[in-house]
């Protein structure tokens, strides 16, 4: 006789909840790896330059805002090198950019899978928020060499580096789930999504620092959580840059809110994803 | 006997309007622009998918599921599989459950078989070290061994569904739940997908099975639950729900089914297809086709002016689309000088329809000297071929052995106790259908 099995628990058609969301996390785990998995195996696949394309992308966009802004512009950068100053913003940005478009279709591109198994939907985004740390490790690597070029010696806030990283990930992983779940029946997202993470660059500190704007409106720039968490990972690797603690504290509960709301809407919408995706 | 499933009073419906596909904000604001204070239409826009669905299956049950299209056997399978939410009632399953709604689910063209093979378990709910314990016996039943590391775009659709067959073979559950998966793949891979229904349901698992497949829900199942508009209709024995089942299509097989009223057909139209009928060879209608039956096929046609020298013919497709056969007028070198304008029918004598139980379609077809292109149905009515004792020796052969069978004879020489022979005239072989045109 086989016992009532509590991975399959009585499924009700009232709207109460019980879907155990954090620890599905962890039961499925494995699915989560594998998806991820997937994802970085599919990603450079047919790709002559393979995972190079991880470096490529923000290089690129180095070169371009160091002459265009660094240089042409003068826009000042804290009295660090003006590429290090904004590979060491685009890294994360890379991240956060790639995992928002990703992750805010996951749901609608893995359609056959939603309409034909079972599994706690979140791993979707989850997924891509995770398979997308590679990239930004080849990331962290490249910008590693960047600074022995420069010279720069990190001092002890170095060590709040996983702190930011994992805020980072956070972060990606709320907004993802808020998109990811409203693409499903809208599908207005994948339009506008684009144009979104076109602007949240500008509004983000990468191209110039926060003191470079006037007071008032580093307040309202606190609001993005990518300020705190970009000037927060400076802080960790420029010794003569301190750690803005407010922007970071900014962020952090931003982020939380985020992170919640997105959970409550994505758990709210979930059961119907299979009947409308 | 404990209950591996109970079903109380399950009811899914789906408003049509949030059904499409691509929805807009804009739609929804539009919509809201137009009429601000009217709320969202009424019943009409509300499909039952399932009403009020009930029932218990106890522990190593083998429990068939059958109804037309759209009755709401999918939607129950996905309600059990979790994959959709039922609007109310409630559903309780015990112990592992594994739902085959497709096979191959999550396969990544651009991954190779073993890569695959570990994703496709995963999200099927094997455990990682299970699958690499497996990994060897799902390759080998799957034959892909050479190409276990072959991309599986590289696969052909065949090895595609072995692969992803194998995987749920070994997903060793308590309860398998599978959709119509035979519908797909050939002779040979159906064969293994039933053997390996058979093994679970003699090792005593729980099997749920959606099929169109009367054969083998009669042969497979303990019980067979017949789904209508959404609620159960029937629920018994697989002989006594499938006979009620197949009289309800009393209207579309046996007698006639009407095809001057379909739409979706290609050709200029001088002459097209009215209808086609089954009868026996005293012109009555059938009700039953069993494999081995003569059987006259009347295609009735309506000229809206002369037309010289047509062919009429049609093809005959098994449910997975291979073409069984294609015969006409033309095949026998029968020359029509002229049909007047008018209605008609031609017929064809059939001495032994040698196809095996299941499902065929007609595609008919009707042509000009020249071949201009009069009127071209496709899949317009279909044949439900029942079991027979063929070989008159107490095996009915069903779908599993093939789609066609031979009258044939065995001669043992010195290692029998004489030579078996069917009872099928062999002359009958010899000869070639007649065909018969009439006004």
């Amino acid at each position: 006789m086989a016992a009532i099995d509590t991975r399959l628990p009585v499924v009700r058609g009232t709207s109460s909840v019980n879907v155990e969301f954090i620890s599905d996390f962890w039961h499925y785990r494995e699915l989560l790896y594998f998806l991820a998995w997937r994802e970085v195996k599919v990603r450079y696949k047919q790709a002559a330059l393979g995972a190079a394309w991880a470096i490529i992308q923000p290089l690129f966009t180095m070169i371009i805002f160091t002459l265009f802004f660094g240089r042409l512009a003068g826009v000042p950068s804290d009295g660090i090198p003006y590429p290090l100053f904004s590979f060491c913003a685009l890294v994360p940005w890379t991240y956060f950019a790639g995992t928002l478009s990703l992750a805010g279709n996951s749901l609608v591109s893995n359609a056959n899978l939603v309409t034909k198994v079972y599994f706690p939907r979140v791993l979707l985004p989850a997924a891509t928020v995770v398979s997308g740390m590679l990239d930004f490790l080849i990331g962290s690597v490249f910008l590693f060499f960047m600074m022995i070029y420069y010279h720069v010696k990190p001092g002890w806030n170095l060590l709040f580096v996983p702190v930011f990283v994992v805020s980072l990930m956070l972060l990606a992983l709320g907004i993802s789930m808020l998109l990811a779940a409203i693409n499903v029946r809208y599908r207005d997202v994948k339009y506008a999504l684009p144009f979104i993470i076109q602007i949240w660059l500008f509004v983000t500190p990468i191209i110039y620092p926060v003191t470079f704007l006037p007071a008032k409106y580093q307040k309202v720039l606190a609001l993005n959580p990518m300020a705190g968490i970009v000037e927060g990972l400076r802080a960790c690797l420029f010794p003569n840059h301190p750690m803005p603690w407010r922007l970071v504290e900014i962020s952090w509960s931003v982020t939380a809110l985020l992170l919640i709301a997105g959970a409550l809407y994505f758990r709210k919408t979930e059961r119907t994803f299979a009947d409308i995706v | 006997m404990s209950d591996a499933i109970v079903v109380e009073k399950l009811t899914k419906k789906f408003a049509l309007g949030v059904l499409q596909r691509d929805t807009m904000l804009r739609e929804r604001l539009v919509s809201l622009l137009r009429s601000p204070f009217g709320g969202r239409s009424g019943s009409e826009n509300i499909l039952w998918a399932l009403r009020d669905v009930s029932f218990r299956v106890a522990e190593g049950e083998v429990v068939g599921i059958i109804g037309r299209n759209g009755a709401g056997k999918s939607t129950l399978l996905k309600v059990l599989s979790k994959i959709t939410y039922p609007t109310s009632g409630r559903v309780r399953v015990a112990g592992r459950v594994a739902s085959l709604l497709e096979v191959g689910t999550g396969f990544h063209e651009e991954l190779t078989g073993r890569e695959n093979v570990f994703l496709n378990g995963s999200i099927l709910g094997m455990k990682k070290n299970e699958v690499e314990s497996k990994l060897d016996s799902i390759v080998a039943f799957a034959g892909v061994e050479r190409f276990v590391d072959t991309p599986i775009k590289r696969y052909s659709t065949g090895m595609r569904l072995r692969l992803g067959f194998a995987v749920a073979a070994h997903l060793d559950p308590d309860l398998l739940i599978v959709d119509e998966v035979l519908a797909v793949g050939d002779a040979g891979f159906q064969r293994k997908c039933l053997n390996t229904m058979e093994e679970l349901q003699s090792g005593g698992r729980t099997v749920l099975f959606v099929s169109h497949n009367m054969a083998a829900v009669e042969n497979l199942c303990s019980r067979c639950i017949w789904i209508d508009a959404g609620q159960v209709q029937m629920d018994g024995t697989p002989r006594e729900v499938i006979e009620a089942y197949m009289k309800t299509f009393g209207g579309f097989q046996g007698a006639a089914a009407d095809l001057s009223s379909i739409e979706n057909r290609r050709g200029s139209g001088e002459i097209r297809y009215t209808g086609i009928e089954y009868l026996n060879r005293s012109g009555e209608p059938l009700s039953v086709i069993r494999s081995g039956d003569s059987v006259v096929i009347r295609l009735r046609y309506h000229a809206s002016q002369e037309v010289s020298h047509p062919s009429f013919g049609f093809r005959i497709y098994t449910e997975m689309g291979t073409l069984v056969t294609d015969t006409s007028t033309w095949h026998h070198a029968i020359e029509i000088p002229l049909v007047p304008a008018g209605d008609g029918y031609v017929e064809l004598e059939v001495d032994l329809l040698n196809l095996l139980p299941g499902r065929y379609y007609f595609s008919l077809w009707l042509t000009g000297a020249g071949s201009p292109l009069y009127d071209n149905i496709e899949h317009c009515a279909f044949l439900e071929i029942e079991l027979a004792n063929v070989y008159s020796s107490g095996k009915a052969l069903d779908s599993r052995y093939g789609i066609v069978y031979f009258p044939q004879r065995w001669h043992l020489e010195g290692i029998g106790s004489g030579s078996r022979t069917s009872d099928q005239e062999e002359s009958q072989v010899e000869r070639t259908p007649a065909d018969g045109i009439s006004r």
